[in-house]
């Protein structure tokens, strides 16, 4: 029933037998985005990177406002001597699985120091976060069990429901009354899944999961929860929106990445499941894949050690995420979420053009934000993704508001 | 229930969604005739499932690609 994000070409101008022609629909809006002489938002490069909110984009000097880059860990001085040591003294890649000659010292290390992190008895490193979804997802639940989960979802974790083939129930985004209606009607005895995330990260919004984990636990199901917005930042121990909410003890496991509060690259879970430890035989992305480098689990390692004390950062932080929120909302621009939750300020843009347009104007202005768009994107929007840093001084934030201003009034949205 | 009882509720329930006023037939389409992006269809199953009291997974959905199709498929999950 539902639609999918390709079309058939409009008329026989490809050759027959093309399996690239289901794309000729996504081929015309691109060209029609070029065509109105935007630069191509998806063909960015980087030519120089400054420090974790500066770079040289496109020859321009750059603020950074769409990284993911929360706690701005890319530069901390002493996790490039960890990643630098490790790539002098254990070689520049493992060529290996984890399962066979692909664990060096430093991944476990690295899983030390996520237990450490999160408290919990068992972590796994994978060798990004899409793959942790894809493989836990896919592995503890199979066919003939249900995974009940947000329509709103990122693709890893549906890839790893459709890789499963579990039947997969999903519910109207953050609703937790359409949770419990489908979770009330799913058979007794069987084996059940509730995947949430902590932060959704096209909006920025929280979940209400002290809510929805009840929920999940009063009918008998397992808890997955993806903190990848959120590990680092929100919470006590920056731990996410499970330990915010008080609900951490409830969660069977926990997916995160590295590649955004971390710094690096490659993706993990954690749990407290006795029986753990046995996804590392029957997990595929996790076995038929090549392990992460020692130099990156090392910079993991580091950074992970070091968010733990990361306190200051983190209000820090929130301050910035405060400042930019309520600045756009004082400039009229209507934002995902009615006050600040996350480090991500979603910005709704009239349509796609406009979108592109304003992307553009914002990084001639020297900024950099993401253009997210459907099918990536809820309820077809189109939305100019800001994701604060640590790093991002007080003044720089005014800086971003000052250019936004003169962008939004360049474009005529505001 | 009947087939033809599902189908007189289910005729009901779409309206609101069949802002075209496309003419509802056994092989009418939600992709292509009634243009249901996913959000309409999300809201759509939403309607159904309260209205019948059952589950449609996404991996049910996936094989209903027209009214015709739907009718059948709830009138047998509604009957287990």
């Amino acid at each position: 029933m539902t639609d999918i994000a390709t079309k058939p070409a409009p008329d026989a101008a490809a050759p027959k037998g093309d399996l690239l022609s289901k794309f000729d629909g996504m081929i015309e809006l691109r060209e029609t985005i070029l065509a109105s002489g935007v630069e191509d938002p998806y063909n960015l490069v980087m030519e120089k990177v400054l420090s974790p909110t500066r770079a040289i984009c496109n020859g321009r000097d750059t603020i950074l406002l769409g990284t993911y880059n929360y706690m701005g860990m890319t530069f901390d001085p002493d996790v490039l001597d960890a990643g630098k040591e490790a790539l002098e003294n254990f070689g520049s890649g493992t060529t290996g699985s984890r399962v066979l000659n692909g664990t060096y010292q430093g991944h476990k290390e690295c899983e030390d120091a996520l237990k450490e992190f999160y408290a919990m008895d068992h972590a796994m490193v994978f060798s990004t976060g899409y793959q942790a979804n894809l493989g836990i997802i896919s592995t503890i639940a199979g066919k003939g069990d249900y995974i009940i989960l947000d329509i709103d979802s990122h693709a890893s974790i549906y890839d790893g429901c459709a890789m499963g083939k579990a039947e997969v129930v999903p519910f109207k985004h953050n609703d937790i009354e359409a949770l419990e209606k489908r979770l009330k009607r799913l058979p007794e005895d069987a084996g059940k899944l509730v995947v949430l995330e902590g932060v959704y990260s096209m909006l920025g919004d929280v979940a209400p999961l002290k809510e929805m984990i009840a929920l999940a636990k009063k009918y008998g199901a397992m808890v997955l929860v993806d903190e990848a917005h959120s590990m680092g930042f929100i919470g006590e121990h920056g731990r996410g929106v499970c330990e915010e909410q008080g609900v951490i003890d409830d969660v069977d496991f926990i997916i995160g990445t590295f590649s955004k509060s971390v710094g690096t690259v490659g993706g993990f879970c954690v749990s407290n499941h006795p029986k753990f430890d046995v996804l590392r035989l029957v997990c595929r992305p996790y076995v038929f894949t090549a392990s992460l480098p020692p130099s990156v689990v090392a910079t993991a390692a580091t950074s992970i050690r070091k968010l733990q004390h990361g306190a200051n950062k983190r209000a820090h932080l929130w301050e910035n995420s405060k400042r930019l929120h309520a600045g756009l909302i004082e400039l009229g621009f209507p934002l995902g979420t009615p006050e600040p939750q996350s480090a991500i300020v979603a910005v709704i843009m009239p349509d796609l053009e406009r979108g592109a347009m304003m992307w553009e104007a914002l990084l001639k202005e020297g900024l950099y934000v993401n253009l997210a768009r459907p099918p990536a994107t809820p309820a077809g929007m189109t939305l100019l993704r800001c994701s604060l840093c640590a790093e991002h001084s007080a003044e720089e934030v005014e800086t971003i508001l000052e250019m936004f201003e003169r962008a939004g009034k360049a474009v005529g949205i505001i | 229930m009947t087939e033809a009882e599902v189908d007189e509720r289910i005729r009901a329930l779409i309206k609101p969604f069949n802002n075209k006023g496309v003419s509802i037939e056994p092989e009418t389409t939600f992709a292509n005739d009634l243009e249901f992006d996913s959000l309409t269809v999300m809201d759509f199953v939403a309607e159904i499932e309260d209205e019948f009291d059952i589950i449609i997974s996404m991996n049910q959905q996936a094989e209903i690609e027209n009214y015709g199709q739907l009718i059948t498929a709830v009138h047998k999950l509604q009957d287990n």
